[in-house]
Parts: C-alpha cells; sequence; structure tokens
C-alpha cells in the first residue's frame, strides 16, 4: 500500500507535470514555426517527476534525448532550456547541445546523450566515481533509459558491470512502448524488459508509469535499497509516447486504438482526477495553475527567443579541454 | 646551468616495459589515475598489489562497456586507462570514444572534461590477421575532440603516456605491436614527459625529408643510413603524436630539402600521408622541388601471412628507392607515371593509385 503524499508534495507533483507538458507543447509549436525539432516525452511526465523526486541534490543523473522531464524535475528553468533548444548563448550548453542532448552538471543532470544506449555505457562509470569518493558522500546515479535502449547490447553490458562491481546505479526503463519508428512488440521477444534485467540478479520492480504517486514510491524503495546495499536497482516503468519519435511526426504509424487508451490514462489527467477526489484541489485550481504555468512558458519563450546567438568565432571552443 | 641530478639516469627497456613504467609512475603521482580492461589487474599484479583493486580492474570482453565507463568516470574526476587489447576491438568502443567522449565536451558547452587514455595494439609482426592488427588510428584522427599518438621509441612510448594520463582530453594511444619488445634509453625520473603534438627529428639531412610514425620510423632510419653512402643525405621526422600534428616541424624540412616522402603501414587514402602532403602542397608549394610520395600500406586488411603481412609494410629498399627519384628528379624528364611504378614502393603498397 503506498503512502499517500502530503498536499504540497501531491500539488507539486502535479505542477511539475503540468511544466513538463505546457514547455513541451510549446516547443511543438516552435517547430511549427520552423524552430529545431525536438524529441518530447509527452506522455512520460509522472517517470521522471517521481522518480527525481526520490533523489537527493547529491545524486546525478545522466540522461537521454527525452530528457525535458527529468531537467524540469530537477529544476531546471524552461526559459534556459528554450533558449537551448533555440541555439542561442543562455541556454544550458551555449546553444551548442540544442534538445537533444542537453546536461546540465549545476543541478547534477551529467552527460545526456542521444546515441539510444550512450546513456546505458556511461551511467557506470558515473556511478564508480561515486564509489571511489569522486561525487558528494552518499550520492547515487540514476540513469534515464527507455525500451529502445533496451534493445541494445550495452544494456546488458551496463546491468552486468553495475551488479558485478556493486554500483550505486538506479537504472531507470522508461518503457514507452516505442523505438523510433517501431512498436516494441516487433523488437522484443520478451514482453517487459524486466524480465531481462531480473536475469542480472538485481532489485527489479515494475511500476505503472503513468502514476505518479506509484513511481515515486517504488524509486524512493529503490534509492534506498542502494543506499543501503550501495549496488544497482531496476525500475521499469511502464507509459506511452503520446507524440511522435520527433517533431514533425505525424504518427500514421500508430493503432489510434491503442493511441485513445492511453489517453484515458493520461498520468496529468489521472493525477488531477486522484487530487480532486481527495479534495486537493478543485476546478477553479486547476484552471489558475494552467493559466499560472502558461504564463511562465509564455515568459520563458520570449526570454529564448530575445536570447543572442553564439557568435561565429566561438565555433571550435570547447573542441579541447 | 644543468644541475648534476638533473642529467636523467637512463635505463634500457622495452616499449612494453617502459609503458608499465610510465603506470606505475602516474599511479604513484596521481591517486585519481585508475587502469581497467581485458586482463590488466592479471598482466600487472605489481599495480594491483601495490595500489588497490579499485584503481587496477579486470574488465568483462567488453569493450563498449569499458569505454563507456571511463567516460563517466573521466567526466566524474577520475583518469582511467583503458587497455582495449588490439586495436580492432575499438570498433567496438566507438560510441563512447567518438559520440561521448569526443564530442560531449563540445556539446555540453564545456562542461565536462573528459581525461582517458585508451590503449591498443596494432600492426604487423605477430602474424594475427585483419581483426587484430589494423593501423585505424586516421579514423580516430577524424573524431573531434580526441588526440591519438603512436610512438617508435622506447622512450617515447613512457613519456607520451604519461603525457596522455596527465591530458584532460580523451587520447588514443596505439602501441605497434612490432616495437613493443624493442630495446631502448628510456629516462627513470619520474617527471619525465614526451608532449602530445610535438615530433621528433631522428636525423639531420639536407636532401629529402623522409616523414614517419610507429614501426616506420625504423624503416626510415636504415634508408637514411644507406642513402648517406650514396651521397643523398635524409632528415628523419618521426611525428610521435598524430592528433595534433606536427605540421611546423614537417614544413620546416620541407622547406629547407624541398622533397617530402610521408611513410606509414595505414592504408594511404585519406591517411595521416594525405594530410601532410596536402599541407606542403598548400604551404611549402614554393620550397618543393619534386612530387611529393606517399609509402603506405594497402587498402587491404592485414593478412595473417607473414610473408603476407610483411608485404604490407613500406620497406627500406622502397623508401630508399624513392628518394633517389626524387633526388634526381627532373620535372621535364620524368613524369607523374614514373613516381608511381612499383618500384617505388613496397610490393603491397597502393600509395600511388589514389
Amino acid at each position: 500500500m503506498q503512502a499517500q503524499p502530503n498536499t504540497d508534495a501531491a500539488l507539486r507533483r502535479l505542477e511539475t507535470m503540468q511544466l513538463i507538458r505546457a514547455y513541451e507543447l510549446a516547443l511543438v509549436e516552435l517547430q511549427r514555426a520552423g524552430a529545431p525539432g525536438t524529441c518530447t516525452s509527452v506522455g512520460q511526465e509522472a517517470c521522471a517527476v517521481g522518480v527525481i523526486e526520490a533523489l537527493d541534490a547529491r545524486d546525478r543523473i545522466v540522461s537521454n534525448h527525452r530528457s525535458a522531464g527529468h531537467l524540469i524535475a530537477r529544476g531546471a528553468e524552461p526559459r534556459r532550456l528554450m533558449a537551448e533548444v533555440l541555439g542561442r548563448v543562455d541556454g544550458y550548453c551555449g546553444g551548442r547541445s540544442g534538445s537533444l542532448h542537453i546536461s546540465a552538471q549545476e543541478l547534477g543532470v551529467v552527460l545526456t546523450s542521444t546515441i539510444v544506449g550512450g546513456e546505458l555505457s556511461m551511467a557506470p562509470g558515473v556511478a564508480l566515481a561515486q564509489k571511489m569518493g569522486k561525487g558528494d558522500p552518499g550520492g547515487i546515479v540514476a540513469v534515464f533509459f527507455g525500451d529502445g535502449a533496451a534493445c541494445e547490447g550495452i544494456f546488458h553490458e551496463a546491468l552486468n558491470l553495475a551488479v558485478l562491481w556493486q554500483l550505486p546505479l538506479l537504472f531507470v526503463c522508461e518503457n514507452n512502448q516505442w523505438q523510433a519508428f517501431v512498436h516494441r512488440l516487433e523488437t522484443m521477444a520478451e514482453a517487459a524488459i524486466a524480465d531481462w534485467a531480473r536475469g542480472h540478479g538485481l532489485m527489479v520492480e515494475t511500476v505503472d508509469g503513468n502514476d505518479v504517486d506509484a513511481v515515486q514510491d517504488a524509486a524512493a524503495r529503490a534509492v534506498a535499497q542502494i543506499r543501503a546495499s550501495g549496488g544497482p536497482a531496476f525500475l521499469e516503468l511502464s507509459t506511452y509516447r503520446q507524440r511522435g519519435h520527433f517533431e514533425p511526426d505525424d504518427q500514421t504509424y500508430v493503432d489510434p486504438t491503442e493511441l485513445r487508451g492511453w489517453l484515458r490514462r493520461d498520468p496529468i489527467r489521472l493525477y488531477s482526477e486522484r487530487l480532486r477526489a481527495r479534495g486537493l484541489i478543485d476546478s477553479a485550481g486547476l484552471t489558475a495553475l494552467q493559466l499560472r504555468i502558461d504564463a511562465s512558458i509564455t515568459a520563458a519563450l520570449a526570454y529564448a527567443q530575445t536570447s543572442a546567438w553564439p557568435s561565429p568565432e566561438t565555433l571550435t571552443e570547447y573542441v579541447y579541454a | 646551468m644543468t644541475p648534476y641530478s638533473a642529467i636523467p639516469k637512463m635505463s634500457r627497456m622495452t616499449a612494453e616495459q617502459a609503458m608499465h613504467q610510465a603506470l606505475r609512475e602516474e599511479f604513484q603521482r596521481d591517486p585519481d589515475v585508475m587502469l581497467m580492461g581485458e586482463g590488466v589487474a592479471t598482466k600487472r599484479r605489481d599495480l594491483l598489489d601495490d595500489f588497490s583493486a579499485a584503481r587496477v580492474r579486470n574488465t568483462p570482453l567488453a569493450e563498449a562497456i569499458i569505454a563507456g565507463t571511463a567516460v563517466g568516470a573521466a567526466a566524474s574526476g577520475l583518469r582511467p586507462v583503458i587497455d582495449l587489447l588490439f586495436a580492432p576491438f575499438m570498433t567496438y568502443a566507438m560510441d563512447a570514444l567518438v559520440n561521448s567522449a569526443g564530442k560531449l565536451r563540445y556539446l555540453s558547452g564545456g562542461q565536462f572534461r573528459f581525461p582517458l587514455v585508451a590503449i591498443g595494439m596494432t600492426g604487423g609482426g605477430w602474424s594475427v590477421g585483419g581483426q587484430h592488427n589494423h593501423n585505424l588510428e586516421a579514423m580516430f584522427v577524424h573524431a573531434p575532440g580526441l588526440k591519438v599518438v603512436m610512438p617508435a621509441a622506447p622512450a617515447d612510448f613512457k613519456g607520451l603516456l604519461k603525457a596522455a594520463i596527465r591530458d584532460d582530453n580523451p587520447v588514443l594511444f596505439f602501441a605497434d605491436i612490432g616495437l613493443l619488445h624493442e630495446a631502448g634509453d628510456v629516462p627513470e625520473q619520474d617527471d619525465f614527459i614526451v608532449p602530445i603534438g610535438r615530433a621528433a627529428v631522428r636525423r639531420v639531412g639536407d636532401d629529402v625529408t623522409l616523414v614517419a610514425y610507429a614501426k616506420t620510423v625504423n624503416v626510415c632510419m636504415q634508408a637514411a643510413a644507406q642513402l648517406e653512402a650514396e651521397g643523398i643525405a635524409a632528415e628523419v621526422i618521426d611525428l610521435r603524436s598524430l592528433k595534433p600534428l606536427d605540421v611546423d616541424s614537417v614544413l620546416n624540412s620541407v622547406r629547407k630539402t624541398g622533397r617530402l616522402i610521408i611513410v606509414h603501414e595505414a592504408s594511404g587514402l585519406c591517411g595521416i600521408a594525405a594530410e601532410l602532403a596536402s599541407l606542403a602542397a598548400t604551404h611549402a608549394y614554393a620550397s618543393l622541388r619534386a612530387p611529393i610520395i606517399r609509402l603506405t600500406g594497402p587498402d587491404a586488411p592485414a593478412a595473417a601471412s607473414w610473408v603476407l603481412e610483411q608485404a604490407a609494410i613500406p620497406t627500406v629498399e622502397a623508401v630508399a628507392q624513392a628518394s633517389r627519384d626524387l633526388v634526381e628528379f627532373m620535372p621535364v624528364s620524368l613524369s607523374e607515371t614514373n613516381l608511381c611504378t612499383p618500384n617505388h614502393r613496397s610490393a603491397g603498397s597502393q600509395s600511388c593509385i589514389y
């Protein structure tokens, strides 16, 4: 039986999920207006918010091309993220990353790779450094990846090494059912990623990835286990990529019945209903929340659009240390 | 004034022993230095015993995760050295080395640095065939963010490995199999470093510049000795580092001799020799008295058969003959085609067809 979050925590979860959603939908609009395309995590917000809430400031996060949720849940400013997506100097990476490999070391979001599987290759090394005393004392590492990355060989190499060397590493598989343009039913003989993970001999839990309370609960258990044992743990969060692989993507290849079913289980919708049922928020409160978030995204966009472009003279800066 | 103690104490040792000494000294000097790879704790038992199991780690035979782990550890404050055994195995580690170590500093706007060293053996000499012997160093030269070194002399094996470990960038360290058991004089002092990016003039001469790296340095030195008896003074440059390339050393020599021959075991196509030929043609054009010649391995996998393996390596005779041809070269009397006849190159070399 999972614990009920207190009012503040519950409202914060809802607000963060809505902020991620509003931020990414703004990127969709920007792309339609000619900005670079992005890979959104629309529909997966509960995964990011639930897991990140279970982490401390001393912990590190390794992410992938669908990183907006992880970054915003960790406290990244939408305006600096937007500036990055638009290639401006005020972005977290000075405009060199764009949307695909945003890292923010100041937030502990390190080494984002857009190569599917790249995040899994680097995460054990970050955890090894933690174990060898390089990070903040007691810190662990959480690596976010998808079912697509789980089909890369590096998935097993990373799990094997993390278990073998007992690395403080939380594997977070956001199984969003889609691997670029292919449904995972076409690419995997096993029903779940967790079945593969269990073979490596670590704590594995499968969770409804659209239930933010359930995700937070399971993540907190996994994190506690990692801190206590020093070794890794694995979460499979079952969720759904509501939008295409990247923007634009017309999703003509998606089964509309399946999509409708998952839209009914939209994590923000589910959580709004839960909080209303608990009496923590009403229609007026939800509207006010949405208006506040929309205003903040509008301000963020204005900031990003007025941020300067990097100077072409800086083209080869940061190639070498 | 040089104090007596500053005169380096030299010891005779093989390149392999020089590399081990470099590792030992850097382990001693910096507690962040660590070693991972397939058998490093087995083969370097003294490091395991004298330092710690945390710092000397055997790994699964899984190059992708070895390299990826090094990348993550390097960005987090450690200085990992990874031994990937044979250079062709690095193709399994390409994502970590090329996409992560080489790019994520840049793509993050300078938030991270990746002080790591990846070691791989390559080159003819052990009859191991093309999946263990592949001089693919130019592939890594083409990847931004990486440095690449490939020494010839045992002292440079030590000095470059120490420099690579201390460098804040990812360095690919290629060890020529054919040189690992060659002995040479190696400085013993702990602070001996060979700076990355600096070539060494191994022999001074005015008539022709021979540029090489790894085992073909010795090929050029032998050719130069032959040529001396014929009255041709060859200058031999050992590149040592392939990225950054010491372009100035090569150009200065070419401006003096007016003749350039570049020799390496790796395939010629889009290789180090091609790059240097282009730079010389652009920046030392007025000094050139003859066409530039490349003597390289062929665009073919390395064969295991001793005869075929050796046929892929530019020979002393090919270098000597190419040097004579350049010295005798007269623009009106010798066509470009003549410079491409087989006797100017090793039996297997295809350098002129490009």
